[in-house]
């Protein structure tokens, strides 16, 4: 048996490996759950299920022409793709999976995913102003605008759980909620501005703006094709993964079983209930995808800095007096 | 003018004319079938029914047809309380109407289809059994379907009131009436195409164009003029799928107005033609085997002769071509194209028009003129449409005696019965009956010279100061006193007279009597006919040079170009070939294949007046536009366009030629009116040749390649090969046919005039190149030069179908041809001893069929000209000797029915294959 | 104040039932049909593949009137008329680029003679465009298709072979025009 700590080099090629994998298949997942509550089927023609579904997409992106528009600058076209993938990956290092199970037992764990979560910001940003495309501008300028906004209180909604927790380290704050239950009660506010900043942070459905298809026409990545646009919409998806894991560990108790159904080996056990949660979390994005409609973009803004700002902030404030109050 | 009220909208209108005609004028959609502009109100539709109310109180009203009731000043009307009568009123006519719209010729341009819409009979009530009819046979050029008759009367109106044809009426009663000839067979009128445009539905129809059928919003088409005589009507050619599939009128009132001669209208075929010219060949000598070449080769070797060919210029080429040849080897080797005795009878025409005081009197004004004297042109077959406005002008002493008793002018039934048979004086000297005897007070059968010196003798009469003539038999004093009398009498008389009898006194002799006509500031009416579509524009950029084609042809020259000319047709045969023998190289450009071409080096395919741009000028000296109606296959290329050397950039703009014969003609800044402007736009785009509705653009050349190639350009500017461009519904620069909404039949051209029936509101007249003669009267000797005689007095005979050299190749109109043939007098018939199996040998000709007609003098013989079968222009005035070519064979051409005479007694005319 | 904050509560609430109601969608059957496995049922009146039609007598119905060629949006149908030696019009020939067809049924509605029809059939790929322009001879079907009854020469007054005049529907025999009586 191996032993599990934290850091080994298993670990990390497992878990990269896995969200890499899961990642990919996520792209399948998320078509078929949107098919079925469409009442359709989605994809299910390669493999058993469509399972192969991913792997004929990939096939196809690398097959395509690497192809650089010559009104594109050149540099930054090429840069922008890779960073949204490479900083995701590096978000995921602090996660943890099960005692003994994660990349890095980080103690600035959640300031290092908020400081990778902004740095993805540069890759929509400089692939719009790299394409050189007006719709592409519009897109970059628009994810630029809309994932600095909601990026302040992303982080200032999730200073209460710090408060509570008395720590950066997402480790502890998974065992905190272990020891005074999940954070999801007490920071309720903070776990919806949150989800909702989170959803934005991830330019996902309904804030797709950046992208908005239907008015920009893929935005930042209109003149991306093959790889390169394969890269971005890993990147994405990543990000998803990355955010429905982020939110069990931050408000539902990490890999820790709910209501006692706790599986024999705890390894396994975290394994299953983090993967559990995250699952959920994934479907709940789905779901959201498949309802919601698109905001227009001063909705977007209005509601990021009138009422989410407030919010969080209030929630910040309430959460420190109660703590002040009850530590003294 | 009076001011009229018509539901609630103020109106000012003319009090002379029909409420309906002003309305129209005012642009209203007031729903119409037996009113035509040209023919007035009968009000036999009851379609444009109006109600009338008699003072401000009235609620009621009356009804009225508006065609048939003068507006009163101050009066209130109201169309729309009319709209039930008026939907009645057609769903009765209806009743009887086949379900024929989707295999009917008319439909898409039907006026019965667009006045059943908009008097808002939308749905058949009636389930009874229809009436029905059989049809006839009515010849090549019209088809009958009289099932969808409406009983409209307008062509019976036409044909016979307007047109004075004798074979076709009304006959039977109620719902049999029936619209027909007596028993099958052609319809005898030159001018029974018309039918098809005055018909309001589809009784009579295009039978030429319905072989070939297109609807007209598949018809890709421009504003183009005719060629094939030189009276110059304006025509709207149709082209579908690469051919040209029909012609119809486009409308200018000072030319052909509303109506077109059957020559132009069904003579077009040969534009189709399998004779056409459709590759460029070329040979090294002239009796090696030709090989086709490319366009690009064919112009290097054309312009490769620049410097040492002569040129021959065309009559029936258009300006642009002409100037072309003309700059390409330079004015001393540029050669007139025409026989020497056209050539000098056309120089003397452009002498009388520049230097007589006489008025060159257009279509509009022959047929405003009381008095005519027609001087040896048979104008029924050498200028049809001016035969049709004489037909006319001989009603004007009809509108006279009403003006007398104050009847309005459009009383069209009232007028005929107040005059009766009455008609002003039209009086023929000619050398046979020709198709207008019907009309004319008096008709002298004699010599182009006898005819001279008759005409003379008038031009004496009405002014003293003229030349006088002697020798005249008491007869002919009596016919040129009475002639002098009426002409004298009359406000507007005319003289017509023309080329077509060879004769230059006649000429002057019609100079003189218009000359004597002038009084003041009044000059008289002439009209001198010439044969071919740019006859005088030719002979006008000859510039005074007196380079006849018998010059060209002692000129020694080893090279010549021979612009759209056949040789053959213009001198004698023998003259011909040893000119051509001569030559080493011989470049001919042709639409059609001709024994001119047959000896040439270098054959370059040129297109017809359907596929080319440019200009002509008419009988009056009137320079028209047309423009190229489609584009032919990569071969083909207008004949100014191959002509053009570097000197013009090898490809110029049509409009650089132009202004190049501009500079030449008199008055040539006049060309520059005849379009809106090289560079015109309309809301920045050049004008559509395609109408909007044109269907099939992505498969009608998908079976050859699927993927479409790019839209035809024009490089002339103004007018694209497609439906791009603003479709004009009002008014239009460049007027191709009309169309406006809820108006889709020719019926819509009111909305494009001024007023109903007048002038366009734009669109090019033309320009009249010669300015009115102000100058004092000056006579021509009244000599007439008499070569002596041997054997028959010859003279020649046209014919308006099968005459004319292009429209001889089409299929139509050879259905109504004949071959070649002489005329006799019975008298010789039997002198010559011919018999009904028998032919006659003419000197320097062959063998042609004989025909016997009593008008014809004795000793002098008919000669048809440009029938096949015969050179005309192998004969002399010397007289030709005849004699019987015994147990001879006719020739398969030879359709003796088609020769229409009116020589007194119709049965008069006998011959070859006319009997039994 | 608190019209506000209840339209902004009802905000929230219609989009957490709009999150209900389509998670309920994924208990639902799918509506796909598993085309080609499973080959779905074409309505009669689907508008797939042109046809031409023949009338009950086995003749061409078409008469080359041109009304479907201008009623095409696209401009994809070109045709020429021609007439028999009896005057029956039909066409030359009738030439559709499938290439450019929409399907929109413009020209069967426009068909004054049931000719032209859309059929059920919708599987007309193919490897190569220059085949997807369709001749006469690939589009005329020796039945009625979906109008079966109707005859347009029977009903129109034109003389074609077989029917002289007055022997169509509702006709009385040609008049005498010699005649006065009524």
């Amino acid at each position: 048996m191996f032993e599990f700590v934290v850091g080994s080099p298993l670990n990390i090629v497992l878990i990269l490996g896995a969200v890499l994998v899961a990642a990919a298949l996520l792209i399948w997942v998320e078509r078929r759950v949107l098919g079925f509550l469409n009442e359709r089927l989605g994809p299910n023609r390669v493999g058993p299920w469509g399972i192969a579904q991913s792997l004929a997409d990939v096939g196809k992106l690398i097959t395509k022409e690497d192809w650089v528009p010559p009104f594109a600058d050149k540099l930054p076209f090429i840069v922008a793709p890779i960073i949204v993938p490479v900083v995701m990956l590096l978000s995921f290092a602090v996660i943890p999976i099960a005692p003994g199970v994660g990349i890095m037992d980080l103690n600035i764990g959640l300031l290092w995913v908020l400081a990778m979560a902004g740095l993805g910001s540069y890759s929509a940003m400089l692939g719009g102003l790299a394409s050189n495309n007006k719709f592409s501008l519009l897109g970059g300028l628009r994810a630029a605008g809309q994932m600095i906004s909601y990026e302040v209180f992303m982080g200032i909604s999730i200073l209460g759980i710090v408060i509570l927790s008395d720590s950066f380290n997402l480790r502890e704050i998974v065992e905190a909620q272990h020891k005074h239950g999940w954070f999801v009660f007490p920071q309720f506010i903070g776990f919806i501005v949150f989800v909702i900043a989170g959803l934005a942070e991830t330019k996902r459905w309904p804030f797709d703006l950046a992208e908005g298809e239907s008015e920009i026409i893929s935005g930042f990545n209109t003149e991306y094709s093959g790889m390169k646009f394969g890269l971005f919409f890993v990147g994405e998806y990543i990000g998803m993964l990355l955010l429905s894991a982020l939110i069990p560990v931050l408000f539902f108790g990490g890999w820790y079983a709910p209501f006692g159904l706790e599986l024999p080996n705890a390894i396994i056990s975290g394994i299953f209930w983090m993967c559990a949660k995250t699952g959920c979390w994934i479907f709940f994005f789905i779901l959201v995808r498949a309802a919601l409609v698109r905001p227009r973009y001063d909705q977007l803004m209005n509601y990021g800095w009138l009422v989410m700002l407030p919010l969080s902030l209030l929630n910040l404030l309430v959460t420190g007096a109660v703590v002040l109050a009850q530590g003294n | 003018m009076a001011k009229i009220t018509v539901d609630g909208k103020v109106f000012e209108v003319d009090p002379n004319n029909n409420l309906l005609q002003e309305l129209l004028s005012h642009k209203q959609d007031l729903p119409y079938f037996c009113w035509h502009p040209s023919m007035g109100s009968v009000g036999s539709c009851r379609q444009c029914a109006v109600i009338e109310y008699a003072n401000d109180d009235d609620q009621r009203g009356r009804q009225v047809m508006a065609c048939m009731t003068s507006p009163r000043e101050g009066a209130r009307y109201s169309m729309d309380k009319a709209h039930q009568f008026r939907a009645q009123a057609i769903e009765s006519i209806m009743t009887s109407h086949p379900h024929d719209c989707p295999v009917c010729e008319e439909g898409g341009e039907c006026h019965l289809q667009d006045m059943t819409v908009m008097s808002g009979h939308t749905y058949r009530r009636y389930d009874g059994k229809k009436s029905t009819h059989n049809n006839q046979n009515l010849g090549p050029f019209i088809g009958h379907e009289m099932n969808r008759c409406i009983t409209c009367y307008r062509c019976v109106r036409y044909y016979k009131d307007y047109a004075g044809g004798t074979d076709f009426s009304v006959q039977a009663s109620h719902n049999h009436t029936y619209f027909g000839r007596f028993q099958d067979g052609s319809l005898e009128s030159e001018f029974s195409g018309n039918l098809a445009e005055v018909c309001p539905t589809g009784v009579f129809t295009d039978k030429v164009f319905s072989k070939v059928y297109s609807r007209k919003w598949d018809l890709q088409s421009s504003p183009s003029v005719c060629a094939a005589c030189g009276v110059g009507c304006n025509i709207n050619p149709g082209e579908r799928y690469g051919t040209l599939r029909r012609v119809v009128n486009r409308f200018n009132d000072e030319v052909n107005g509303y109506f077109l001669c059957d020559k132009g209208r069904f003579g077009t075929g040969y534009v189709n033609s399998a004779q056409r010219i459709s590759v460029n060949m070329s040979r090294s000598a002239h009796d090696a085997r030709p090989s086709e070449i490319t366009p690009v080769d064919a112009k290097a070797k054309l312009l490769a002769m620049k410097g040492n060919a002569i040129g021959i210029g065309s009559p029936r080429a258009s300006l642009e071509a002409n100037y072309a040849l003309r700059a390409l080897v330079g004015k001393d080797n540029f050669y007139a194209g025409v026989s020497d005795v056209e050539f000098g009878l056309l120089n003397q025409v452009i002498d009388i028009y520049q230097n007589r005081p006489v008025h060159i009197a257009s279509i509009k004004d022959i047929e405003k003129c009381d008095a005519i004297l027609v001087l040896g042109e048979d104008v029924t077959n050498t200028a049809a449409r001016i035969a049709l406005a004489l037909r006319q002008s001989v009603k004007n002493i009809g509108k006279e005696m009403a003006a007398r008793i104050k009847l309005p002018m459009w009383q069209d039934a009232a007028i005929r019965t107040l005059a009766m048979d009455k008609k002003s004086p039209l009086y023929i000297l000619s050398s046979h009956a020709t198709r207008l005897d019907d009309i004319a007070r008096q008709v002298h059968i004699g010599s182009a010279a006898d005819s001279a010196r008759i005409a003379f003798a008038v031009a004496h009469v009405l002014d003293s100061s003229a030349p006088a003539v002697t020798g005249l038999s008491d007869a002919e004093m009596a016919l040129v006193n009475s002639i002098a009398t009426d002409l004298k009498a009359a406000k507007h008389p005319l003289v017509v007279s023309g080329t077509s009898s060879l004769e230059p006194a006649l000429l002057n002799a019609a100079a003189n009597i218009a000359t004597a006509l002038g009084n003041g500031d009044q000059r008289g009416n002439l009209a001198l006919c010439v044969p071919e579509a740019n006859s005088l524009g030719l002979m006008l950029l000859m510039d005074g040079s007196q380079n006849s084609l018998g010059k060209a042809m002692q000129s020694g020259a080893r090279q010549a170009i021979v612009l759209e000319n056949d040789l053959y047709r213009r001198a004698p045969s023998a003259t011909v070939d040893s000119f051509l023998s001569g030559l080493q190289q011989l470049a001919v450009l042709d639409h059609l294949q001709h024994r001119t071409g047959e000896a040439a080096n270098l054959v370059l395919a040129s297109g017809t007046f359907a596929e080319t741009t440019g200009t002509f000028v008419n009988y009056e000296g009137r320079a028209q536009h047309f423009y190229a109606t489609f584009k032919p296959v990569a071969a083909i290329q207008s004949s100014a366009k191959w002509l053009c050397d570097s000197e013009f950039g090898n490809e110029p703009r049509i409009h650089i030629l132009t202004g190049g014969a501009a500079a030449i003609l008199p008055n040539g800044y006049k060309l520059q009116k005849l379009t809106p402007g090289a560079d015109w736009t309309f809301a920045g785009q050049r004008a559509p040749r395609q109408h909007h509705r044109y269907s099939g653009r992505t498969v009608m050349r998908a079976h050859l390649n699927v993927h479409e190639p790019k839209q035809e350009q024009d490089e002339d500017g103004l007018m694209n090969y497609s439906m791009e461009g603003v479709p004009a519904t009002k008014d239009a620069t460049i007027f191709n046919s009309p169309w406006a909404p809820g108006w889709n039949s020719n019926q819509s051209l009111f909305k494009f005039q001024k007023s109903a029936g007048g002038e366009l509101k734009q669109g090019s007249h033309g320009e009249r190149l010669f300015d009115e003669n102000t100058g004092a009267k000056a006579w021509y000797a009244a000599v007439v030069q008499q070569a002596a005689i041997s054997g028959f007095a010859q003279f020649p005979i046209y014919h308006l179908f099968g005459s004319e050299e292009l429209t001889a190749q089409s299929e139509a109109i050879q259905a109504k041809a004949t071959g070649a043939y002489v005329a006799l007098n019975p008298a010789d018939v039997a002198r010559l001893g011919l018999g009904a199996s028998d032919g006659v040998q003419v000197q320097h000709n062959g063998a042609v069929p004989y025909l016997a007609r009593a008008s014809i003098t004795p000793g002098t013989v008919g000669i048809s000209v440009g029938l096949h079968g015969l050179n005309y222009q192998n004969m002399t005035t010397a007289g030709v000797s005849l004699n019987k070519a015994a147990n001879w064979q006719n020739p398969k051409d030879w359709r003796a029915s088609n020769i229409i005479v009116s020589d007194a007694g119709s049965s008069s005319a006998y011959g070859r294959g006319t009997q039994g | 104040m608190i019209n506000f904050l209840c339209k902004q509560l009802y905000i929230i609430w219609s989009q957490l039932v709009t999150l209900w109601l389509v998670f309920t969608h994924i208990f639902k059957k799918a509506d796909t049909v598993e085309y080609p496995d499973q080959m779905p049922y074409m309505f009669p009146r689907w508008r797939g593949r042109i046809i031409l039609s023949r009338d009950p007598d086995g003749e061409e119905r078409c008469v080359a009137c041109n009304l479907c060629a201008v009623a095409c949006p696209v401009d994809c149908i070109a045709l020429q008329k021609t007439e028999d030696e009896n005057g029956r019009w039909y066409p030359e020939f009738f030439r559709i680029n499938f290439s450019r067809c929409i399907m929109c049924g413009f020209c069967e509605e426009a068909c004054p003679t049931h000719a032209i029809q859309l059929t059920p059939d919708f599987e007309m790929a193919e490897y190569v465009r220059q085949d997807m322009v369709w001749e006469k001879e690939d589009m005329l079907i020796s039945g009625t298709g979906k109008y079966h009854d109707y005859n347009f020469y029977k009903i129109a007054g034109k003389a074609i072979g077989g029917k002289g005049k007055g022997e169509a529907r509702n006709e009385l025999p040609p008049i005498d025009r010699r005649s006065l009586l009524p």
